[in-house]
Parts: C-alpha cells; structure tokens; sequence
C-alpha cells in the first residue's frame, strides 16, 4: 500500500545493502492509498491496523469516498497533507469530479490532518470538532512531525470552515444523515449514507482493531453505540479496521469498552500499578483484536491516574 | 632505576574500571561516575525494570524497578540520563522488600535505569531506552494550567493491601512537582516520604527529585506484614508537611467496593 524509498534504495544498492541499512537515514515514502468499492458510488479507503508510526505514515484510518453530482464527498482526509492530495487523487479517478465536501469525524490526526489537500472543497465538522482541533490542533501537528517527519511535509492544520448538526443532510443529490454523538471525543460525527445503507461510524466504532481511548467519556460512548446500534444500516465503516457486513463491530467495541472499564476499577482497587494494569490479560475474545496490548497500554495511562484519584481514601488527618 | 618516575607517581587512584553500557547512553560515564563514586558496578538482570511499551504520556512514565531477587539491598535509584533532572528517587528500604514503583516525568528519549545498592557495596545497574516526545520537564503541571494546584496541595490517598510475606502499600500525594525548568515557575516538590510503623520506626524512606510526575504516586512492599496502621510523612522543598494513616486492611474494602 506504501511505496517506501528506503526500501527500493536498500534492494538496488545491494553489495552494501547491509552497512548501508545498518545506518541509513529513514526516507518518508509516497502515499498510495487504494479504494474498495463497497456500494453505488462508494468506497472505502483502508488504513493500516496498526499504531501510528514512520512505517505506515499515519495511514491507519479508514476514510470514506462517495460520488454526488456536485462533486465527491470525502469522509475524513487522513494524517497529513500529501495523503490528504492522494486521496483527492483517488476520488477524482473514481467518481470524475474533484472532492468538493469533506466531512471531519473528530479532532484525531490520523483522521484530520488531510484537509489542507483540499482548498476547494468545504471541510466542515461538527462545532464541538472544530474546538478540540483548536485547542491540541498545535500539539498534535509537533507530535505529528516529531514522529512521520517527511511524510508531514507541508501539512499545515486546517481547521473545518464550516460546522454541521445532527439531521438530515443532501449534497449533490446525496442523501446523508448526519449523527451528532460524542464519547470516543467531545464531538463523533457519524453518517449515514442512504443509498448504500452503509453507516460511517468514524471513531465511536472500531472492528478487529482495539479501540484507542485518548479523549474518551466511557459512558457517552456507551451510550453512542446504543443509539448507532438502533440505526438501521446494511453495513458500517469503522475508523479503523476491516467493513463490518455481519453486523458485529459496535457489540465488539462495546464489548472492548466494558472489559476495559472493569478491569482498569478492578486494578486499582487491587493495589496494581500502572506497569502491572497494563500487563493483565486481555481476554481471548478481545485479545485477536489488532493493537489490543499497545492500546490498553495507552488506555492504562489515559485513566489510571484520575481513577486513583476517585477511588482512594483521603488518610491524611 | 625507573624510567618514569612522575608518571609512576601520578597514576590515577583505584577505580574499578566501568563496564561498557549496553544501552549506549551518552551520560553513562558522567552519571556513573558521580553516582557510583568508583564503587564496583554490574548490569544485573536480577534487578527487574518495568517500562511500559509506549510512552504514551511524557509527563507520566510509570516505572517499576523490581530488585527482590538480589538480597541484602541498602538504596535503589531510579535515573533517567538524559533527563535535565537525572535522578527521579532515591529510596531506601530499611524494613521493606526491594520494590519500587512511581511515575516520572520525561524530557527526551532517554535511558531509564534502575541502580540497586547491595551491603557488599556492589551496584546492580539495569534499564532499557524509552521514546518519548520533548517537554515533560519543561512544560507547567496541568494543576498550575488549570489553576487549582494550591486548592488541593498536600491531598494524600492510598490503602495497603496484603500481598504474601509483605503489605503493598500505595500512596498518592496532591503536588505540582514543578521542575523549575518552567519560566516563572520556581523548584517546588515533594523531597521526602518516609514510611513507619505505629511505634514510629521507619520501615521505609525515599528522597524524591522534581523529574517525579505530578501528583505523585508511590508503590512499595513492606516487610514484615504489619496488623497496625502504616504512617506516611511526606515533606516538600517548601517545608510543607503531610501526614496520614493507611489501614491494613483498606484495600480489601477498596475491592469490595468495586466489586459491588
């Protein structure tokens, strides 16, 4: 999926390949996302299962391109600048028209960094979206660069022009409805795209990929699954993670959510450190999922320190 | 008849000779040489460091330096080399197994390491690299950004919980922490915690430097397994004293509580 200069280097200068490897310098590669039709004028774009790292560029999200007869509509334009120009790349060579509309999920900057690809598309997100990428938008784009370096070239954050409520939404004779949630953050856009019946979940719903905790409400996000799972869809798109056509990835991710919650009570009232919580077991039906011991790592360090501070008695006089 | 008289005379005074760093670290001569003072030093698999896969979070590195396997032990040091503030604890555990956790703040990629003084004077060296982002030393606590720090300074939390031939006790203490690496922000921190019995022994005592992470959280195994209370002091740099009680038998009610 990533063509990576550093490997074709290293194959075509062989006789030193392994002095040279040893100490080479890492070269970002070039983008080369690929687009899986899974419906009438829609397709999914795949990102890597994977932790966000130089390896895969922060291509880890799952984007969403969809024809309209005003232009293509994307759903969330990636980690950065160049994946953001591939993916417009990608839609105008499927649907024939330039991305004229792209709908921002959340603040994340594997699903968010992308929009500065498109100067003549309306980036729009819901308001709660556009406050959070206002307040870490900064330090996300140095923790950006500090670990994609090349592949960031360019980016620049780009925060959506345009807000967007829950409710029915057209675009270009799309009928899309538009669901304002929260949990996985502040503000969780889903979508629904009538014609496919395909639900675009964005971050509330990850499938086979652990779910990553960072700004999460567990409650809200419960809650968002709930009304998700009362809609009525034919198949759903996650952030991250494969298309779910059988109907399992919101009861997986609930499923993720509610072990996580009572195993991290359960640690701390046990007298377990941080070290210790994030080296418990991860039950077998969770344990398959990708990046499930990475991010109960990450989840450990995102909610241990504030459950400490709830659960512990005062014992100072 | 010698040679080289003077040179004969001005060799250098017996150093044990520092064996060579296999994390590769740049501070390893420097920190070594004032930590160690020429005091033979080993890189000791027996003493265990626990670092989590990730760095998630550069102002809250959980560590766990674990030297139960060695006996006999008088300090345990917990550094990091490339840390504007190297040194993060010094703990001393007079009545207590050879187990330490707490939580660090990080300024760079760094080696985190885990010194273990044995009574034959021999230290027992171990750790491993830990990528983090830049900043956690040099960026305010979240308390002074929010503003509340003073509100809640000196809050202590903790239970104790029995754990085999020892009761593991964890505290959790209200502090800013501040580095003085913040502009406008002086050195303020937690700089001793001592813990005794109800008699007032010690059965355990740490000096703690401004790289330990804000609010700061410490786990330590004490031996024997007391049936009393477990007095906690901590002391700041500001000369604040905090003082409580763990029941012996809080952590129990704690997962009760949870359970139900």
């Amino acid at each position: 999926m990533i063509a990576r200069r550093g490997f074709l280097v290293g194959a075509l200068a062989l006789p030193f390949a392994q002095g040279f490897a040893a100490r080479a310098e890492q070269f970002a590669g070039r983008y080369a996302p690929e687009a899986t039709p899974i419906g009438d004028g829609i397709w999914m774009v795949r990102g890597a299962d994977e932790a966000l790292g130089f390896a895969n560029g922060g291509a880890i999200a799952n984007s969403v391109i969809m024809a309209s007869d005003a232009g293509a509509i994307l759903v969330d334009s990636g980690p950065s600048l160049r994946f953001g120009e591939a993916l417009g790349r990608l839609a105008l060579r499927l649907t024939g028209k330039p991305v004229r509309r792209v709908y921002i999920t959340h603040l994340h900057p594997d699903h968010s960094f992308g929009s500065g690809a498109f100067p003549e598309a309306e980036v729009v997100s819901l308001p709660g979206t556009h406050r959070e990428l206002e307040r870490d938008g900064a330090g996300f784009s140095t923790a950006m660069y500090r670990m994609l370096s090349g592949w960031m070239a360019g980016t620049e954050l780009v925060l959506p022009q345009g807000t967007v409520n829950d409710g029915e939404a057209q675009f270009g004779g799309r009928a899309l409805r538009l669901l304002a949630l929260g949990g996985h953050s502040e503000a969780d856009l889903a979508i629904l795209d009538s014609a496919s019946g395909t639900l675009i979940a964005g971050d509330l719903v990850f499938h086979d990929r652990a779910p990553a905790t960072p700004h999460a409400r567990p409650a809200e996000w419960l809650a968002a699954l709930d009304r998700l799972g009362a809609i009525g869809h034919r198949q759903l798109v996650p952030g991250h993670g494969p298309l779910d056509t059988g109907g399992t990835a919101i009861a997986q991710t609930r499923s993720w959510l509610t072990w996580l919650g009572a195993a991290l009570d359960e640690a701390v009232a046990g007298g377990l450190d941080m070290t210790e919580a994030a080296s418990l077991p991860i039950p077998s039906h969770l344990a398959g999922m990708a990046a499930a011991r990475y991010e109960l790592t990450r989840s450990v360090s995102h909610f241990y320190p504030g459950l400490e501070a709830a659960l512990f008695p005062r014992i100072d006089a | 008849m010698r040679l080289f008289p003077s040179l004969a005379a001005s060799a250098a005074p017996a150093v044990g000779p520092l064996p060579a760093d296999p994390l590769g670290s740049p501070m390893w001569t420097y920190h070594a040489g004032k930590l160690f003072a020429g005091a033979p030093v080993v890189f000791d698999p027996a003493v265990r460091v626990d670092l989590p896969m990730l760095a998630e979070n550069q102002h809250v590195l959980p560590v766990t330096i674990d030297a139960r396997a060695l006996s006999a032990v008088r300090r345990m040091v917990l550094f990091a080399d490339l840390n504007p503030i190297p040194i993060a604890v010094e703990y001393e555990p007079l009545a207590a197994h050879a187990y330490l956790a707490t939580r660090i703040k990080l300024d760079q990629r760094t080696p985190v390491r885990g010194a273990v003084l044995t009574a034959d004077g021999v230290w027992h060296v171990a750790g491993g690299w830990v990528d983090a982002a830049g900043g956690g030393c040099s960026a305010p606590p979240v308390s002074r950004v929010r503003g509340d720090w003073a509100d809640h300074l000196g809050e202590l939390r903790g239970a104790a919980w029995p754990q085999g031939d020892a009761t593991r006790v964890r505290i959790a203490i209200r502090h800013p922490m501040d580095t003085g690496l913040v502009e406008n922000i002086p050195a303020y921190n937690i700089e001793e915690v001592t813990f005794a019995a109800e008699d007032g022994t010690p059965l355990a005592r740490m000096t703690v430097h401004g790289s330990v992470s804000e609010d700061p959280v410490f786990t330590v195994l004490l031996s024997p397994a007391g049936r009393g209370p477990v007095a906690v002091n901590a002391r700041d740099t500001g000369g604040v004293v905090v003082t409580g009680a763990v029941a012996p038998r809080s952590g129990a009610a704690l997962a009760a509580a949870v359970r139900r």
